[in-house]
Protein backbone atom coordinates (compact mmCIF):
# COMPACT_ATOMS: atom_id res chain seq x y z
CA UNK A 1 0.00 0.00 0.00
CA UNK A 2 1.50 3.29 -1.07
CA UNK A 3 0.19 5.51 1.67
CA UNK A 4 1.33 9.00 0.75
CA UNK A 5 -0.69 10.77 3.39
CA UNK A 6 0.75 10.59 6.86
CA UNK A 7 -0.82 12.17 9.87
CA UNK A 8 0.83 13.13 13.10
CA UNK A 9 -0.22 10.63 15.74
CA UNK A 10 -0.93 11.13 19.40
CA UNK A 11 2.72 11.21 20.39
CA UNK A 12 4.09 12.86 17.30
CA UNK A 13 4.69 9.43 15.77
CA UNK A 14 3.87 9.23 12.09
CA UNK A 15 1.02 6.85 11.37
CA UNK A 16 -0.66 5.89 8.14
CA UNK A 17 -4.31 6.88 7.76
CA UNK A 18 -5.27 3.26 8.15
CA UNK A 19 -3.44 2.95 11.47
CA UNK A 20 -4.93 6.24 12.64
CA UNK A 21 -8.49 5.08 11.96
CA UNK A 22 -7.95 1.61 13.39
CA UNK A 23 -6.42 3.14 16.51
CA UNK A 24 -9.42 5.42 16.95
CA UNK A 25 -11.89 2.59 16.46
CA UNK A 26 -10.44 0.32 19.17
CA UNK A 27 -11.40 0.37 22.82
CA UNK A 28 -9.62 0.80 26.12
CA UNK A 29 -10.04 -2.80 27.20
CA UNK A 30 -9.74 -4.17 30.71
CA UNK A 31 -9.82 -7.94 30.82
CA UNK A 32 -8.31 -11.28 31.69
CA UNK A 33 -5.07 -11.82 29.82
CA UNK A 34 -5.23 -15.40 28.50
CA UNK A 35 -1.45 -15.87 28.73
CA UNK A 36 -0.69 -14.61 32.23
CA UNK A 37 -4.18 -15.05 33.70
CA UNK A 38 -4.12 -11.58 35.28
CA UNK A 39 -6.83 -8.96 34.97
CA UNK A 40 -5.20 -5.95 33.36
CA UNK A 41 -5.53 -3.27 30.69
CA UNK A 42 -4.71 -4.43 27.17
CA UNK A 43 -1.51 -2.81 25.87
CA UNK A 44 -2.16 -3.36 22.14
CA UNK A 45 -5.13 -3.96 19.88
CA UNK A 46 -4.07 -7.61 19.41
CA UNK A 47 -4.03 -8.14 23.17
CA UNK A 48 -7.52 -6.68 23.45
CA UNK A 49 -8.74 -9.09 20.76
CA UNK A 50 -7.19 -12.09 22.53
CA UNK A 51 -9.06 -11.26 25.74
CA UNK A 52 -12.28 -12.02 23.89
CA UNK A 53 -15.38 -12.26 26.01
CA UNK A 54 -13.69 -11.79 29.39
CA UNK A 55 -13.13 -8.07 29.00
CA UNK A 56 -14.71 -4.70 29.66
CA UNK A 57 -14.65 -1.69 27.39
CA UNK A 58 -13.76 0.79 30.10
CA UNK A 59 -14.11 3.87 27.89
CA UNK A 60 -17.65 3.08 26.69
CA UNK A 61 -18.74 2.15 30.21
CA UNK A 62 -17.19 5.29 31.68
CA UNK A 63 -18.82 7.69 29.23
CA UNK A 64 -22.24 6.04 29.23
CA UNK A 65 -22.36 5.95 33.06
CA UNK A 66 -21.08 9.51 33.30
CA UNK A 67 -23.64 10.86 30.82
CA UNK A 68 -26.52 8.80 32.19
CA UNK A 69 -25.70 9.67 35.80
CA UNK A 70 -25.13 13.30 34.93
CA UNK A 71 -28.51 13.52 33.20
CA UNK A 72 -30.23 11.86 36.18
CA UNK A 73 -28.64 14.26 38.69
CA UNK A 74 -29.41 17.27 36.47
CA UNK A 75 -33.08 16.32 36.05
CA UNK A 76 -33.36 15.59 39.77
CA UNK A 77 -31.86 18.98 40.62
CA UNK A 78 -34.26 20.77 38.25
CA UNK A 79 -37.21 18.73 39.53
CA UNK A 80 -36.40 19.57 43.17
CA UNK A 81 -36.31 23.32 42.65
CA UNK A 82 -39.08 23.53 40.03
CA UNK A 83 -41.65 26.23 40.75
CA UNK A 84 -44.84 27.24 38.99
CA UNK A 85 -44.40 30.92 39.95
CA UNK A 86 -41.19 31.89 38.20
CA UNK A 87 -40.04 29.12 35.87
CA UNK A 88 -36.60 29.95 34.48
CA UNK A 89 -35.08 28.95 31.17
CA UNK A 90 -33.61 25.62 32.27
CA UNK A 91 -36.88 24.51 33.83
CA UNK A 92 -38.74 25.39 30.64
CA UNK A 93 -36.22 23.39 28.64
CA UNK A 94 -36.64 20.31 30.84
CA UNK A 95 -40.43 20.66 30.74
CA UNK A 96 -40.21 20.84 26.95
CA UNK A 97 -38.41 17.48 26.84
CA UNK A 98 -40.94 16.00 29.28
CA UNK A 99 -43.86 17.22 27.22
CA UNK A 100 -42.35 15.98 23.97
CA UNK A 101 -41.78 12.47 25.33
CA UNK A 102 -45.13 12.53 27.14
CA UNK A 103 -46.99 13.34 23.92
CA UNK A 104 -45.28 10.53 22.05
CA UNK A 105 -46.15 8.05 24.81
CA UNK A 106 -49.78 9.23 24.90
CA UNK A 107 -50.08 8.78 21.17
CA UNK A 108 -48.25 5.51 20.80
CA UNK A 109 -49.20 3.68 23.99
CA UNK A 110 -52.87 2.84 24.54
CA UNK A 111 -52.76 0.95 27.83
CA UNK A 112 -52.23 1.73 31.50
CA UNK A 113 -48.62 1.39 32.60
CA UNK A 114 -46.83 4.00 34.68
CA UNK A 115 -43.38 2.69 33.74
CA UNK A 116 -43.45 3.39 30.01
CA UNK A 117 -43.10 7.18 30.05
CA UNK A 118 -40.09 7.22 32.43
CA UNK A 119 -38.51 4.43 30.37
CA UNK A 120 -39.03 6.40 27.15
CA UNK A 121 -37.65 9.58 28.71
CA UNK A 122 -34.57 7.76 30.02
CA UNK A 123 -33.89 6.11 26.67
CA UNK A 124 -34.34 9.34 24.73
CA UNK A 125 -32.21 11.60 26.93
CA UNK A 126 -29.49 9.02 27.44
CA UNK A 127 -29.12 8.20 23.74
CA UNK A 128 -29.17 11.87 22.73
CA UNK A 129 -26.38 12.62 25.19
CA UNK A 130 -24.31 9.62 24.11
CA UNK A 131 -24.80 10.53 20.44
CA UNK A 132 -23.83 14.16 21.09
CA UNK A 133 -20.34 13.01 22.09
CA UNK A 134 -19.91 12.38 18.36
CA UNK A 135 -19.73 16.14 17.79
CA UNK A 136 -16.75 16.60 20.13
CA UNK A 137 -13.66 16.81 17.87
CA UNK A 138 -12.33 13.29 17.44
CA UNK A 139 -8.84 13.85 18.83
CA UNK A 140 -9.41 16.04 21.90
CA UNK A 141 -10.54 13.56 24.53
CA UNK A 142 -8.44 10.61 23.25
CA UNK A 143 -5.35 12.84 23.39
CA UNK A 144 -6.00 13.84 27.00
CA UNK A 145 -6.71 10.21 27.87
CA UNK A 146 -3.54 9.05 26.13
CA UNK A 147 -1.55 11.66 28.05
CA UNK A 148 -2.93 10.27 31.32
CA UNK A 149 -2.37 6.73 30.07
CA UNK A 150 1.34 7.31 29.58
CA UNK A 151 1.64 7.86 33.31
CA UNK A 152 0.35 4.32 33.85
CA UNK A 153 2.61 2.64 31.31
CA UNK A 154 0.06 2.66 28.46
CA UNK A 155 2.08 3.66 25.39
CA UNK A 156 -0.57 3.68 22.63
CA UNK A 157 -3.79 3.90 24.55
CA UNK A 158 -7.05 3.79 22.59
CA UNK A 159 -9.94 5.72 24.03
CA UNK A 160 -13.34 5.75 22.40
CA UNK A 161 -15.56 8.65 23.33
CA UNK A 162 -18.94 7.88 21.72
CA UNK A 163 -20.55 5.00 23.65
CA UNK A 164 -23.19 4.40 20.97
CA UNK A 165 -20.46 3.46 18.47
CA UNK A 166 -19.87 0.42 20.67
CA UNK A 167 -22.27 -2.39 19.66
CA UNK A 168 -22.06 -3.74 23.21
CA UNK A 169 -23.78 -0.61 24.53
CA UNK A 170 -26.50 -0.38 21.87
CA UNK A 171 -27.23 -4.11 21.87
CA UNK A 172 -27.22 -4.07 25.67
CA UNK A 173 -29.95 -1.41 25.58
CA UNK A 174 -31.98 -3.19 22.92
CA UNK A 175 -31.74 -6.54 24.72
CA UNK A 176 -32.99 -4.84 27.90
CA UNK A 177 -35.97 -3.61 25.87
CA UNK A 178 -36.41 -7.14 24.49
CA UNK A 179 -36.51 -8.57 28.04
CA UNK A 180 -39.18 -5.98 28.91
CA UNK A 181 -41.18 -6.99 25.81
CA UNK A 182 -41.15 -10.65 26.90
CA UNK A 183 -41.88 -9.75 30.54
CA UNK A 184 -44.90 -7.60 29.71
CA UNK A 185 -46.15 -10.06 27.09
CA UNK A 186 -46.17 -12.89 29.63
CA UNK A 187 -47.57 -10.63 32.36
CA UNK A 188 -50.48 -9.38 30.25
CA UNK A 189 -51.29 -12.40 28.10
CA UNK A 190 -50.05 -15.19 30.32
CA UNK A 191 -47.39 -17.66 29.23
CA UNK A 192 -50.01 -19.55 27.21
CA UNK A 193 -51.20 -16.42 25.49
CA UNK A 194 -47.66 -15.39 24.61
CA UNK A 195 -46.82 -18.82 23.17
CA UNK A 196 -50.18 -19.01 21.40
CA UNK A 197 -49.40 -15.71 19.70
CA UNK A 198 -46.15 -17.18 18.45
CA UNK A 199 -47.65 -20.49 17.38
CA UNK A 200 -51.13 -19.69 16.01
CA UNK A 201 -50.80 -16.16 14.78
CA UNK A 202 -50.83 -15.70 11.02
CA UNK A 203 -52.43 -18.94 9.72
CA UNK A 204 -54.29 -20.71 12.53
CA UNK A 205 -53.31 -23.78 14.49
CA UNK A 206 -52.95 -26.33 11.66
CA UNK A 207 -49.98 -24.41 10.27
CA UNK A 208 -48.12 -24.25 13.60
CA UNK A 209 -44.57 -25.08 12.40
CA UNK A 210 -44.90 -22.55 9.62
CA UNK A 211 -46.24 -19.91 12.02
CA UNK A 212 -43.32 -20.52 14.38
CA UNK A 213 -40.90 -20.20 11.49
CA UNK A 214 -42.28 -16.74 10.75
CA UNK A 215 -42.95 -15.43 14.24
CA UNK A 216 -39.75 -16.44 16.09
CA UNK A 217 -37.35 -14.69 13.66
CA UNK A 218 -39.68 -11.65 13.73
CA UNK A 219 -39.42 -11.59 17.51
CA UNK A 220 -35.65 -12.08 17.55
CA UNK A 221 -35.10 -9.49 14.82
CA UNK A 222 -36.57 -6.75 17.04
CA UNK A 223 -33.64 -6.32 19.48
CA UNK A 224 -31.02 -6.92 16.78
CA UNK A 225 -32.37 -4.35 14.34
CA UNK A 226 -33.05 -1.89 17.17
CA UNK A 227 -29.48 -2.07 18.46
CA UNK A 228 -27.71 -2.33 15.12
CA UNK A 229 -29.61 0.62 13.62
CA UNK A 230 -28.37 2.96 16.34
CA UNK A 231 -24.87 1.50 16.25
CA UNK A 232 -24.62 1.64 12.45
CA UNK A 233 -25.70 5.26 12.18
CA UNK A 234 -23.33 6.53 14.83
CA UNK A 235 -20.47 4.31 13.69
CA UNK A 236 -20.80 5.66 10.14
CA UNK A 237 -20.85 9.22 11.43
CA UNK A 238 -17.81 8.70 13.63
CA UNK A 239 -15.93 6.95 10.83
CA UNK A 240 -16.51 9.84 8.42
CA UNK A 241 -15.19 12.30 11.00
CA UNK A 242 -12.12 10.08 11.36
CA UNK A 243 -11.65 9.83 7.60
CA UNK A 244 -11.84 13.62 7.30
CA UNK A 245 -9.40 14.07 10.17
CA UNK A 246 -7.05 11.46 8.76
CA UNK A 247 -7.01 12.48 5.12
CA UNK A 248 -7.46 16.22 4.88
CA UNK A 249 -4.77 17.41 7.28
CA UNK A 250 -4.71 21.16 7.87
CA UNK A 251 -7.77 22.10 5.79
CA UNK A 252 -10.19 19.71 7.47
CA UNK A 253 -12.27 22.24 9.41
CA UNK A 254 -14.82 23.13 6.67
CA UNK A 255 -15.34 19.46 5.87
CA UNK A 256 -15.86 18.67 9.56
CA UNK A 257 -18.35 21.50 9.79
CA UNK A 258 -20.37 20.34 6.78
CA UNK A 259 -20.53 16.77 8.03
CA UNK A 260 -21.39 17.93 11.56
CA UNK A 261 -24.30 20.00 10.22
CA UNK A 262 -25.58 16.96 8.36
CA UNK A 263 -24.94 14.66 11.29
CA UNK A 264 -26.69 16.85 13.87
CA UNK A 265 -29.99 15.69 12.33
CA UNK A 266 -29.07 12.04 12.85
CA UNK A 267 -28.20 12.52 16.54
CA UNK A 268 -31.70 13.23 17.94
CA UNK A 269 -33.45 11.35 15.10
CA UNK A 270 -31.95 8.00 16.00
CA UNK A 271 -32.69 8.57 19.71
CA UNK A 272 -36.29 9.38 18.71
CA UNK A 273 -36.53 6.24 16.54
CA UNK A 274 -35.18 4.04 19.34
CA UNK A 275 -37.66 5.57 21.81
CA UNK A 276 -40.65 5.31 19.45
CA UNK A 277 -39.92 1.70 18.54
CA UNK A 278 -39.60 0.84 22.24
CA UNK A 279 -43.03 2.38 22.87
CA UNK A 280 -44.57 0.60 19.86
CA UNK A 281 -43.09 -2.78 20.79
CA UNK A 282 -44.22 -2.46 24.41
CA UNK A 283 -47.67 -1.36 23.26
CA UNK A 284 -47.91 -4.53 21.17
CA UNK A 285 -46.83 -6.51 24.24
CA UNK A 286 -49.82 -5.09 26.13
CA UNK A 287 -52.38 -5.74 23.38
CA UNK A 288 -54.96 -8.33 24.30
CA UNK A 289 -54.77 -11.66 22.41
CA UNK A 290 -58.09 -11.37 20.56
CA UNK A 291 -56.97 -8.09 19.02
CA UNK B 1 -3.87 -7.54 -3.92
CA UNK B 2 -4.94 -5.56 -6.99
CA UNK B 3 -7.91 -7.86 -7.47
CA UNK B 4 -8.98 -7.36 -3.86
CA UNK B 5 -8.67 -3.58 -4.15
CA UNK B 6 -10.55 -3.44 -7.44
CA UNK B 7 -13.39 -5.63 -6.26
CA UNK B 8 -13.61 -3.69 -2.99
CA UNK B 9 -13.99 -0.47 -4.96
CA UNK B 10 -16.76 -2.03 -7.03
CA UNK B 11 -18.41 -3.33 -3.87
CA UNK B 12 -18.26 0.11 -2.27
CA UNK B 13 -19.71 1.60 -5.45
CA UNK B 14 -22.74 -0.69 -5.18
CA UNK B 15 -23.06 -0.03 -1.43
CA UNK B 16 -23.14 3.76 -1.82
CA UNK B 17 -24.98 3.94 -5.14
CA UNK B 18 -27.77 1.51 -4.42
CA UNK B 19 -28.16 2.84 -0.87
CA UNK B 20 -28.48 6.39 -2.18
CA UNK B 21 -30.92 5.32 -4.90
CA UNK B 22 -33.16 3.46 -2.47
CA UNK B 23 -33.20 6.26 0.08
CA UNK B 24 -33.82 8.87 -2.60
CA UNK B 25 -36.87 7.02 -3.92
CA UNK B 26 -38.09 6.30 -0.41
CA UNK B 27 -37.68 9.86 0.78
CA UNK B 28 -39.34 11.17 -2.37
CA UNK B 29 -42.43 9.05 -1.82
CA UNK B 30 -42.43 9.76 1.91
CA UNK B 31 -42.11 13.55 1.57
CA UNK B 32 -44.61 13.72 -1.27
CA UNK B 33 -47.21 11.74 0.66
CA UNK B 34 -46.61 13.90 3.73
CA UNK B 35 -47.21 17.09 1.71
CA UNK B 36 -50.32 15.57 0.12
CA UNK B 37 -51.66 14.47 3.47
CA UNK B 38 -51.05 17.79 5.19
CA UNK B 39 -52.53 19.71 2.24
CA UNK B 40 -55.74 17.70 2.57
CA UNK B 41 -55.89 17.93 6.34
CA UNK B 42 -53.65 20.73 7.65
CA UNK B 43 -54.66 20.08 11.27
CA UNK B 44 -53.07 16.63 11.05
CA UNK B 45 -49.71 18.04 9.90
CA UNK B 46 -47.88 18.04 13.28
CA UNK B 47 -48.92 14.45 13.95
CA UNK B 48 -47.93 13.35 10.47
CA UNK B 49 -44.62 15.14 10.80
CA UNK B 50 -43.71 13.08 13.86
CA UNK B 51 -44.51 9.83 12.07
CA UNK B 52 -42.67 11.05 8.95
CA UNK B 53 -39.48 11.61 10.93
CA UNK B 54 -39.84 8.17 12.51
CA UNK B 55 -40.03 6.55 9.09
CA UNK B 56 -37.25 8.83 7.84
CA UNK B 57 -35.03 7.50 10.63
CA UNK B 58 -35.88 3.94 9.64
CA UNK B 59 -35.12 4.58 5.95
CA UNK B 60 -31.98 6.56 6.68
CA UNK B 61 -30.51 3.88 8.92
CA UNK B 62 -29.78 1.29 6.25
CA UNK B 63 -28.07 3.80 3.96
CA UNK B 64 -26.01 5.25 6.78
CA UNK B 65 -24.88 1.74 7.76
CA UNK B 66 -23.98 1.23 4.10
CA UNK B 67 -21.95 4.45 4.06
CA UNK B 68 -20.17 3.39 7.23
CA UNK B 69 -19.27 -0.02 5.85
CA UNK B 70 -18.27 1.59 2.55
CA UNK B 71 -15.90 4.03 4.29
CA UNK B 72 -14.48 1.20 6.37
CA UNK B 73 -13.81 -0.87 3.24
CA UNK B 74 -12.26 2.11 1.47
CA UNK B 75 -9.98 3.54 4.14
CA UNK B 76 -9.20 0.57 6.36
CA UNK B 77 -9.72 -2.37 4.01
CA UNK B 78 -10.26 -5.44 6.20
CA UNK B 79 -9.71 -7.92 3.35
CA UNK B 80 -6.11 -6.83 2.78
CA UNK B 81 -5.07 -7.93 6.25
CA UNK B 82 -6.35 -11.44 5.47
CA UNK B 83 -3.77 -11.54 2.71
CA UNK B 84 -1.08 -11.70 5.40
Amino acid sequence: MAEAAHVAGEHGVNQTVQEYITHHLSYLTFGKNPESGHWEFAKTIEEATEMGFMSFHVDSLFWSFLLGGGALLFFRYIGKKATSDTPNGIQNFVEMIFEFVGNQVNEGFNHKNAHIAPLALTIFVWIVLMNLMDLVPVDWIPMIAAWFGQGFGQEHMSFKVVPTTDPNITLGMSISVFILIIYYSIKNKGLGGFLAELAFHPFGKWMMPFNLMIEIPTLLAKPISLGLRLFGNLYAGELLFLVIAGLLGAVQLPAHFIWAVFHILVVPLQAFVFMMLTIVYLNAAHDSPEH
Amino acid sequence: MEIILASTVIGVFWLLGMGALGTAIGFGILGGKFLEGSARQPEMAPKLQGSMFLVAGLIDAITMIGIGIGMWFTFANPFLSQLG
